[in-house]
């Protein structure tokens, strides 16, 4: 018999408070703690009589992961067990509303699409890069939280019951036969029964973001496993066909998304969420100017790329995001000193080349008095700006980049290393390359640009030096060796 | 508390060196010899001799089928090759050590854990484990939630759910939380001697407290092994196989 659960029983070493939610899955009640002073919440999903086997295996999924996912986009952890025959587990409760909150708001504004998109993403990123797929993004599982300190939205991932961890043994993997998700979102490989490919949260995503564009699912909500096969072969009706005032970089993006093969889809988060903070910068493909819905070629092209995904589910092979790295590379158009920059695009080329989904910024910093002022509001202003990047893109000119693997752009700051720094975290980038320049009385007062990057950024930074600009006072310039 | 686990020492002196001062390294204070200390390798005194400490002091070993043939002086149990290996190797033990390997027991409960060096449904038989049907087999013979066995010297992780046990391949180095809704079959692999390509030594961890499981893969001088069997006369192949891990 089901434990009878009531306000002051005690579970563990917490004490439940009331309950918050009733739910056909579980129930969560509000919990305290003696040592802890975070709002806690309990999980406990109902195992009367009857159940389904698959909810008692997720939960037994989520006791599993939840431990060993950390970060600010996944709920605290902070305990778990069972009490009698009930299991639970307790996190911290976090301020906020899930994304469903906003779906009698349809359709949102572009941009607060992008935004809430290029968020999701963000948390996606950092799920991936700790080698969990989530397998159930949805409105409901994404909660807008704002963070208390610097008054920053972040979308924080729940619901970890049907995810995968890339190095630990998948409990769901073969135990059932129908496809395990949400009907409405669930990516075309995981109706197959695939669950190590990272972007099929991206596929989920894509599904959200277009409801949340225009009000409409593009699959909508089939009951059967042959309804969610459709989407295998059915081609969505293009975003814009149903809410003209979506942009066409926006319908690119999240067509790019419902990709049945995942292999067009973005390679990872960090990509998508790049796209979704850049609106300008994204390469435009027939995507953009899609209507309605594809012809009966199209689905049939869908359908012959599903089969070819089939073959490659038995291969069971998971996407690693580092095989797709954002790339930054920072040029100084002040400097001219041609053997500096024949390296720098060298090494460029090479880092780009050694993975071929890798996208590449293009970026300099314009600098500016002090913050707060804005050159780029008048006449003089965009002059400037504009002829920055046509100078960047004569740089990058002899790479050779495609047009979707390159992105060019114009930073403006009082500090050059502040700015790249900044641009590098908040765009998730995993490799920034640069110049260290040469010895100048200026770089001896001010110190150098590239020695900052190197300690403060928080991704790999390889610093470039011409072989003939060796400095001659090692002292003077860039990160000395084994700094 | 954090338990260390060797499975197939195999005689193997500096592989089982450098598996205990990693697995002290990960906090290990409590061991357990899952069988098979002798055979193959050029040491099996020190091996022997390290285990019967660890025993005097708390530990866990149980009985593998080289450890049984050596004792027998059975050089014909497995074949010419490693008959060779067994015959020489009850030469070189002396009486006190072939009775410590003489006492140790088939298999070891302890608490909810089974310690077995092979196959738990008929251990005394020598069955491997070796696919998903053996290790429901041997996972439906005990009560016990967690099993642990050796014999088969591939590092893997089975647990049991409806149908067939399903199978894990450890490679990460991730530790992997124990779900106690669910009954879980462990092999930590070959320290004396891994055949699955990769010559480090393999070992596991086990934590009581967070019901947590790590494997570890170690090198080791194996080159230093090989020339101690080599000096040995004992077979060529299980000095070569050491370098390769196969």
């Amino acid at each position: 018999m089901p434990v009878k659960l009531h306000a002051g029983l005690k579970i563990g070493e917490f004490t439940l408070v009331e309950l918050l939610h009733e739910g056909g899955m579980s129930r969560l009640w509000g919990v305290s703690h003696a040592q802890i002073d975070v709002p806690l919440l309990m999980k406990l999903p109902r195992i009367d009589y009857g159940e389904a086997v698959s909810q008692v295996v997720s939960f037994e999924v989520e006791r599993m992961l939840m431990p060993v996912i950390g970060g600010v986009h996944v709920p605290r952890f902070f305990g778990s067990g069972e009490f009698e025959d009930q299991p639970w587990l307790v996190m911290q409760q976090l301020e906020g509303d899930t994304l469903e909150a906003l779906l009698k708001l349809v359709p949102l504004a572009p941009a607060r699409v992008a935004q809430l998109g290029a968020l999701a993403a963000q948390a996606l990123d950092d799920l991936h890069r700790q080698h969990v797929i989530h397998l159930d993004v949805k409105p409901g599982n994404l909660l807008l939280h704002v963070d208390p300190t610097n008054r920053q939205e972040r979308i924080v991932l729940l619901d970890f019951g049907l995810s995968h961890h890339v190095d630990l043994p998948d409990l769901l993997a073969e135990q059932f036969d129908v496809p395990m998700g949400t009907s409405a979102y669930i990516a075309p490989e995981q109706v197959l029964g695939v669950r190590n490919d990272p972007r099929s949260d991206l596929f989920a995503l894509g599904v959200t973001l277009y409801q949340l564009a225009t009000g409409n699912l593009p699959f909508g909500t089939p009951t059967s496993n042959h309804g969610m096969k459709r989407r295998l072969y059915q081609e969505p009706i293009a975003p814009r066909s149903l809410n003209p005032a979506v942009p066409r970089w926006l319908q690119e993006i999240i067509l790019r998304c419902l990709e049945v093969d995942a292999n067009l889809r973005y390679p990872t988060a960090a990509q998508l969420a790049f796209d979704l903070l850049h609106p300008e910068q994204v390469a435009l493909t027939g995507r953009a100017d899609r209507r309605q819905q594809g012809g009966r070629l199209a689905g049939w092209r869908r359908w012959f790329v599903s089969l070819g995904s089939r073959v490659e589910r038995s291969e069971g092979k998971s996407v690693d995001a580092s095989r797709a790295p954002l790339i930054l590379v920072a040029i100084d158009l002040k400097q001219s000193n041609p053997a500096l920059d024949e390296a720098l695009r060298e090494m460029t080329r090479r880092v780009m080349q050694t993975a071929t989904d890798a996208r590449l910024a293009c970026v300099t910093v314009m600098r500016v008095a002090r913050i707060g002022v804005e050159p780029n509001l008048d006449a003089e202003g965009r002059s400037r700006h504009v002829k920055r990047l046509i100078a960047l893109r004569h740089w990058a000119r002899s790479l050779n980049l495609a047009e979707q693997r390159i992105t060019f752009h114009v930073l403006e700051g009082a500090e050059a290393a502040d700015a790249l720094i900044d641009y590098a975290r908040s765009n998730a980038i995993d490799h920034l390359v640069m110049g260290a320049r040469g010895v100048t009385g200026m770089r001896r007062l001010l110190g150098s640009v590239s020695s900052r990057v190197v300690a403060e950024a928080n991704c790999t930074v390889t610093v470039v030096r011409a072989r003939a600009d060796t400095p001659r006072d090692p002292d003077a310039d860039g990160p000395t060796p084994g700094a | 508390m954090r338990i260390g686990l060797l499975a197939d020492l195999h005689a193997n002196r500096e592989a089982v060196e450098a598996c205990v001062k990693a697995l002290e390294a990960a906090g290990c204070g409590r061991w357990v010899i899952l069988g098979d200390l002798v055979g193959y390798g050029a040491e099996p005194g020190w091996v022997v001799d390290w285990v019967r400490e660890r025993v005097a002091d708390g530990a866990i070993a149980v009985l593998g089928n080289h450890d049984q043939a050596v004792v027998a002086g059975n050089a014909d149990s497995m074949g010419p090759v490693i008959g060779a290996v067994t015959a020489w190797t009850h030469s070189v033990l002396d009486q006190q050590q072939l009775a410590f390997l003489d006492g140790l027991p088939l298999q070891v409960v302890d608490e909810d854990r089974l310690y077995v060096h092979a196959n738990a449904a008929a251990p005394a038989d020598w069955a491997y484990v070796s696919n998903r049907l053996a290790a429901t087999k041997s996972l439906l013979a005990t009560p016990a939630w967690l099993s642990f066995c050796g014999h088969v010297h591939e590092p893997a992780l089975y647990y049991l759910q409806a149908g067939s046990a399903s199978h894990f391949a450890p490679g990460s180095g991730v530790a992997i939380p124990l779900s106690s809704q669910r009954r879980w079959l462990a092999i930590p692999g070959s320290c004396g001697q891994p055949r699955d390509g990769n010559p480090a030594a393999a070992c596991a961890w086990f934590d009581t407290a967070t019901r947590q499981l790590g494997f570890l893969r170690v090198p080791y001088n194996h080159e230093l092994s090989a020339q101690k069997i080599r000096a040995a006369g004992l077979p060529q192949v299980f000095a070569q196989r050491l370098s390769e891990g196969f």
